[in-house]
C-alpha cells in the first residue's frame, strides 16, 4: 500500500486541482522534487518522471518564449504515466498545452499560491516524514520527564502495568503493546500508536481501558521521539545484571542505535520508580553528569592514594 | 522458524472477542509467535497489537512462529482462524 498519494498533498497543502483529476490516487514514491527547467529547454535524457514536478516563475516564463509546436511536445513529454503530479506555484496561469497533455495521461495538475522555494521546502519536509522507513515493535512507549522511553519485554512481564503506574505518577502514554516507529531523520526515531488503539491500555484482569478519558488529555501524547529502551525480563538467577552502570548497552532499531537498559523483574520491585529514575539518570548523563563514572574515578583515586601510603 | 500463510475464514473477522481467544491460544505456546498482514508484523500474544491490524474475514495473514513448539502453535492458530463460524 503506498504511503502517500497525490490526493494527500492536495489536502495537506490545500492545492487547487486544475486538471487530470483521474490521477489523484497515484502513489508518490520519493521525497525528491523536480523543477524541470532543463526539460523545458528540451533535454529529457535524465528527466526524473517519478517525482513531483514543480513549475515556478522561472520555468513558466521561459516556457512562454517557446514556439507553439515546442510548447506542445515539451508538455507532452512532461506528463508521463508515472508522474505523480505537476504543481504550479505562485498561483500562476496554467498553460493550456499542459492542461491538454495532463488530461490525456491523467496526470494531476495542481496550483498553489505559495512561492516556489517555500512550497518546495514544505513539500520535501512533509514527504520525508511520510516516506520515512517504519517498523512496529512490541512494547510500550511512555514519555517520562520528557524522555521517550520504550519499554520492551516478553508478553506478561508487566509492561502495561508499569505504564499505568507511570501515568498515575503524571507521565504520558504514547502507545501500548504495539509501537509504530518512523525514522524521521538520521538518529531520530519517532514512535506513535496505531490509530485504532491510540490512548488504550490493556491490563490483565481489567481489560482494555482508555487512558485519555480516565486520566485526561494530559496523560497521553500522539507521538514522541524515542531516546531510551528499557527491556524488562524475568529475573534469571544465572544471569549477571549491570551493577555499576559504566557500560552502555545499545540496541538497533531501523538504522539508529539507542541506549538500552535491561531491568530484571521480580515481584515487589517497583518498576515505575526504576523507569522514572532511569529516565532522570539518562537526562543527567546527557547534561554531563555520570554518577557511575564519577564514583569509579573517585574509587581509582582512593586506591592510588592508598598505594602511596604504603610506600 | 516456520511461516504459514492462511486466509481468515472467521465470518466476523478478528473482532475483539475472537481476537482475545486467538491471543489466549497463542499464549499457551512458549514459542515467539507473530502475525503479519500487509507488511505489518505484530506479536500474536498481545491483544492490542493484533487488534490494531483490524483483520477482516477473507484477508490473508502470515503466521510466524519460532521456538520449541512452533509447529503445534502454527497448526492450532491456523485452524482457529480458518473455522467458519
Amino acid at each position: 500500500m503506498p504511503k502517500v498519494r497525490t490526493k494527500d498533498i492536495i489536502e495537506k497543502f490545500q492545492l487547487e486541482l486544475v486538471s487530470g483529476a483521474e490521477g489523484i490516487y497515484r502513489p508518490i514514491t520519493t521525497s525528491d522534487l523536480s523543477r524541470p527547467g532543463i526539460e523545458m529547454a528540451g533535454y529529457f535524457a535524465y528527466y526524473p518522471a517519478e517525482r513531483i514536478q514543480l513549475l515556478g516563475k522561472t520555468e513558466l516564463s521561459f516556457y512562454e518564449t517557446l514556439s507553439p509546436e515546442e510548447k506542445r511536445t515539451r508538455m507532452e513529454r512532461l506528463c508521463t504515466d508515472i508522474t505523480p503530479g505537476i504543481i504550479i506555484s505562485r498561483g500562476l496561469e496554467v498553460p493550456p498545452e499542459l492542461i491538454e497533455a495532463s488530461e490525456r495521461q491523467s496526470v494531476p495538475v495542481m496550483r498553489s499560491t505559495m512561492k516556489t522555494t517555500r512550497l518546495s521546502s514544505r513539500l520535501t519536509n512533509y514527504l520525508e516524514s511520510k516516506l520515512a522507513p517504519t517498523t512496529a515493535v512490541h512494547g510500550v512507549l511512555v514519555d517520562v520527564y520528557g524522555v521517550g522511553v520504550l519499554i520492551t519485554g516478553k508478553s506478561g512481564v508487566g509492561k502495561s502495568e508499569t505504564a499505568l503506574e507511570l501515568v498515575k505518577r503524571g507521565h504520558r502514554l504514547v502507545a501500548d503493546d504495539c509501537v509504530e516507529i518512523r525514522q524521521e531523520d538520521e538518529d531520530m526515531l519517532v514512535g506513535s500508536a496505531p490509530e485504532l488503539i491510540e490512548h488504550l491500555l490493556e491490563i490483565r484482569g481489567l481489560g482494555i481501558i482508555n487512558m485519555m478519558t480516565l486520566f485526561g488529555a494530559g496523560a497521553v501524547r500522539t507521538h514522541k521521539r524515542i531516546s531510551l529502551v528499557i527491556d524488562l525480563e524475568l529475573w534469571d538467577p544465572n544471569k549477571q545484571y549491570d551493577r555499576l552502570g559504566l557500560e552502555e548497552e545499545k540496541v538497533k532499531i531501523l538504522d539508529t542505535e539507542l541506549p538500552k537498559l535491561t531491568i530484571p523483574v521480580r515481584p515487589g520491585r517497583n518498576l515505575a520508580v526504576i523507569v522514572e529514575v532511569a529516565a532522570m539518570n539518562f537526562r543527567l548523563k546527557r547534561m554531563g553528569v555520570n554518577a557511575a563514572e564519577e564514583f569509579s574515578a573517585r574509587l581509582t583515586d582512593a586506591i592510588e592514594d592508598g598505594e602511596h601510603d604504603y610506600e | 522458524m516456520i511461516e504459514k500463510q492462511v486466509e481468515v475464514k472467521l465470518k466476523t473477522g478478528l473482532q475483539a472477542r475472537p481476537a482475545a481467544l486467538f491471543v489466549q491460544e497463542a499464549n499457551r505456546f512458549s514459542s515467539d509467535i507473530f502475525v503479519e498482514k500487509d507488511g505489518k508484523r505484530v506479536n500474536a500474544k498481545s491483544i492490542m497489537g493484533l487488534m490494531s491490524l483490524a483483520i477482516s474475514s477473507g484477508s490473508v495473514i502470515t503466521l510466524i512462529a519460532d521456538g520449541p513448539d512452533e509447529k503445534a502453535a502454527i497448526e492450532k492458530l491456523a485452524s482457529y482462524v480458518q473455522k467458519e463460524k
